[in-house]
């Protein structure tokens, strides 16, 4: 599932738009480097097919409802870690702008959740060495299914994250996982078998396709395992920088979150060293409400006890309500009239 | 949505996208930069805040009525892809049950107010990024990425991925149709079938490519894509950028809403 | 534009799968000459077209273009002398507007900005899709389509022209202006299709292949009423020599 721009705080937004452009970054790069010229039409013709077989759904056995094709781990197959990455972030981005499926705000969270796991972790990780040399069907099937699976897992559990440290919704962690995972593991074998079959398909009807993937791109050579921890490490820092934003603000709530989940009643230490020094510069920049860091304006005032989360502005006044319905009627107003116009002036010129 | 709705619709935005008007002929790059910052400022709103939303409205009415798009389709789409944060949005009331008040002596849980500025949140944002497609080509949009510095590489990439969709919908749809006329309720509709479809598209999508490549080592393609010269800004673009960023500025630190609520009821008493 | 003589010497092709395409290819065509290419299909029509600009290279004989031998290292400057129009249009008309397509050609041979608008000015002009200029491929009618593909190809100002099924997808009135259009040409024309009255149209000259070797070469007026040649190949004869 996308990310929506209205569950989305502008803190989440932005680290993730950071990390989702310097992968983005990393595979130009790299593709700019290492590019066979037939590569770009190619790519642009992938794209093109993973948007249209999105577009066809399929029943899901045993449930009856209907699903569609991810495509991550079909392009990483068929182009390689850079150049699937780059294919995936385009197709998500016209699919928000297109389709409005996921907001553009989020197109980053977007991008890492279904284009970054695929491409460059299970790939690498789980599908290459599964598959081996790819000719046994056997090993292919399970390949595909465990890393399409383990890909789903972690987009979804990314969105769980994001959604939850946006703070805009009250869905409880533990509820949210308990939502997303099962479901995801569902369309994660379904998507699994279907990734099998269509490489299975490709071998028996055009098998230089593959031959030609899998040798010209030079990837087990450049993957080393360093890359990957330093991913890894990213990873980390950028997670670990948000829950302690989180941890540091909204204190109540997530130590009421991880109650609920873990039974215990305890507020857990900020990530070392780097909670401390983000609590600083947060309350330096205490001035600008409401940009996903605080609750409520009135943090930067130590003396005071922090307020109930949430806070109690929550509430407004018979004066914001009228106002919200003056405004409303005055924007209508101002649309309907330009309307009127440009159908008059439309009309009276032949 | 079945694949033809989808492909139709698709169709749709794309020659609203062509259209002629004020908006149509801004710069692209002034229009992508207001819709982020509105996109930016909107969200930026904390969760509680609804009444101080209302004037953003003015944004995607403006670009509707200027630029000449339906409100109809674009509250079609919205409402299209609402369930998401509608699911998860109808939580809130659910787990936030702190009653507050909300004027005219009456008080709701704040769960409600949550939701709501989730609801509106989520209007605006999706309308505006609708509206930022139809009034604008999205080669326009692409190019306003490029040079907002966006890799040539990846620029490239979406503007072949755009040129090639409608065709391989196209091609798609009949072998879904092809399917679907020869399946009897839900048999044919299955993975198996579905994974050999797809993989006829792919094979199809592959040799497309390899003719396409020759077309452009035919035309004398040496790895790069020509350019030529672009976009000029004009004092309408800058005009609507000043205007935007006062607009955003002003009405997201000052709470006039409330303003023009009490000076009404002032003029009421 | 002095000789640019295209020789084809034994030429021989075989596709990765194996199926040899091209057994033995021989044939002369001078300086201003209009050629059918016509055969059954899997003949080896298109397979030869292909060869003239590069696209694929002969794994026996020598294809000579002017004072040019392909090989793939000489590909490139064949490419500015032989223009091929492929089948499918929506394959050749890959960028997101018919002004930017039309000016790839001109772009990629290293023409300033000024150069490259006259260029494609002039090449929607000659195909009468000048209107055109800002819309995108996509929004074309398959006729519109083939005019620009063309448009594209000759805004390269090629001596030679290549096309391969021009009239395939078009209607009765499009057909009827791409042969007035290409009647104007007076490059070197080299047309393979199947729609027999076109080549006695546009082409005095005409080339049967078959099973991958030309089997007959002469005036079109002759092979093209030859009703047991054509037949052999999976051919009729015209529509209007059926009359007679």
């Amino acid at each position: 599932m996308h990310m929506a721009d209205a569950l989305l705080s502008p803190a989440v937004g932005i680290t993730m738009l950071a990390g989702t452009v310097a992968v983005g970054g990393y595979a130009s790069k790299k593709l700019k480097e290492n590019i066979d010229d037939r590569m770009i039409p190619l790519m642009g013709v992938l794209g093109a097919f993973i948007f249209a077989a999105q577009m066809i759904n399929f029943t899901i056995p045993a449930t009856g409802a209907s699903g569609h094709l991810g495509g991550g781990m079909i392009l990483a197959i068929l182009l390689g870690p850079h150049a699937a990455f780059l294919v995936m972030a385009s197709v998500l981005t016209v699919q928000a702008l297109f389709f409005a499926d996921g907001g553009l705000l989020a197109l980053g969270c977007n991008i890492w959740n279904l284009a970054f796991y695929p491409g460059y972790l299970l790939y690498p990780l789980l599908y290459k060495p599964l598959a081996g040399g790819g000719d046994r069907p056997g090993r292919v099937l399970v390949a595909s299914v465990i890393s399409v699976v383990v890909a789903l897992q972690l987009g979804a559990f990314s969105v769980v994250l994001q959604t939850y440290l946006s703070g805009k919704s009250e869905l409880p962690l533990g509820a949210f996982l308990l939502f997303m995972q099962p479901i995801h593991l569902a369309i994660g074998l379904v998507e699994g078998f279907i990734t099998a079959g269509i490489i299975g398909f490709i071998r028996s009807v055009r098998p230089d396709i593959l031959a030609c993937a899998a040798t010209s791109r030079p990837l087990s050579g450049d993957f080393s395992l360093r890359k990957i921890l330093i991913t890894f490490a990213v990873l980390a820092v950028f997670t670990g920088a948000a829950l302690s934003w989180f941890a540091s603000t909204h204190p109540d709530g997530l130590e009421w979150a991880i109650a609920r989940v873990t039974g215990r009643a305890e507020l857990p230490e900020p990530v070392g060293g780097i909670g401390v020094v983000l609590k600083d510069i947060q309350e330096k920049t205490a001035f600008l409400p409401g940009y996903g860091f605080q609750s409520a304006p009135s943090e930067a005032i130590e003396a005071e006890a922090p307020p109930a989360w949430p806070a109690v502005e929550a509430g407004t006044s018979a004066a914001g309500v009228i106002g919200a319905a003056i405004v409303l009627g005055v924007v209508g107003l101002i649309g309907f009239c330009i309307r009127l116009v440009r159908k008059r002036v439309q009309g009276a010129t032949p | 949505m079945t694949f033809d709705e989808r492909y139709f619709n698709i169709g749709r935005l794309d020659r609203l996208s062509y259209g002629d008007s004020f908006i149509h002929r801004l710069d692209p790059r002034t229009k992508v930069i207001a819709t982020i910052l509105f996109l930016f400022t909107v969200v930026s709103f904390p969760k509680y805040e609804v009444v101080a939303l209302a004037p953003f409205f003015l944004f995607p009415i403006l670009l509707m009525t200027l630029g000449g798009i339906s409100l109809r389709f674009i509250a079609l789409k919205v409402l299209m892809v609402s369930p998401f944060a509608i699911l998860i949005g109808i939580f809130n009331p659910l787990f936030d049950t702190q009653t507050v008040t909300i004027g005219f002596g009456t008080s709701i849980s704040a769960g409600w107010i949550s939701f709501a500025a989730i609801l509106v949140k989520f209007t605006l944002t999706v309308s505006t990024a609708l509206l930022l497609v139809a009034t604008t080509s999205f080669p326009g949009v692409c190019q306003a990425l490029r040079r907002l510095g966006c890799p040539a590489i990846f620029v490239t990439q979406l503007l072949f991925l755009y040129r090639y969709l409608f065709v391989l919908a196209e091609e798609a749809m009949r072998i879904v149709r092809a399917r679907d006329l020869r399946c009897f309720g839900r048999q044919g509709r299955g993975v198996k079938i579905f994974a050999r479809l797809v993989g006829t598209l792919l094979v199809r999508s592959l040799d497309r490519a390899e003719r396409i490549y020759r077309a452009m080592l035919s035309r004398g393609f040496a790895g790069d894509i020509p350019r030529l010269g672009g976009f000029r800004l004009r004092s309408a673009d800058l005009a609507f950028a000043a205007a935007m960023a006062l607009f955003l500025v002003t009405f997201r630190f000052f709470p006039l809403t409330e303003e023009f609520g009490r000076f009404a009821q002032e003029l009421w008493r | 534009m002095s000789h640019h003589i295209i020789e084809f010497r034994d030429v021989l092709f075989r596709y990765p799968d194996g199926t040899e395409a091209l057994k033995g290819i021989n044939f002369r065509i001078t300086h201003g000459e209009s050629v059918g290419i016509v055969g059954a299909n899997g003949a080896g029509k298109s397979t030869l077209l292909l060869h003239l600009n590069g696209c694929l290279l002969p794994a026996a004989g020598t294809v000579t273009i002017g004072d040019l031998t392909l090989a793939a290292e000489t590909r490139r400057q064949l490419r500015r002398k032989v223009g091929v129009v492929f089948q499918n249009p929506d394959d050749q008309l890959f960028m997101p507007t018919v002004f930017e397509d039309v000016a790839f050609g001109p772009l990629n041979i290293g023409l300033n900005d000024r150069q490259v608008r006259e260029r494609v000015h002039w090449a929607l002009g000659m195909v009468g899709c000048l209107d055109l200029w800002d819309k995108p491929p996509h929004h074309l009618s398959a006729g519109q389509k083939s005019a620009v593909a063309i448009a594209a190809v000759m805004a390269m100002e090629p001596d030679i022209l290549a096309m391969d099924e021009p009239a395939a997808n078009l209607d009765p009135r499009s057909r009827r202006s791409l042969i007035g259009l290409l009647k104007t040409f007076r490059h070197t024309k080299l047309i393979a299709s199947h729609d027999l009255d076109l080549i006695l149209d546009v082409c005095e000259r005409c080339l049967v292949v078959r099973d991958g070797r030309v089997v007959a070469d002469g005036p079109s007026a002759a092979i093209l009423s030859d009703a047991p040649l054509l037949e052999e190949n999976n051919l009729e004869l015209p529509l209007s020599l059926h009359r007679r």
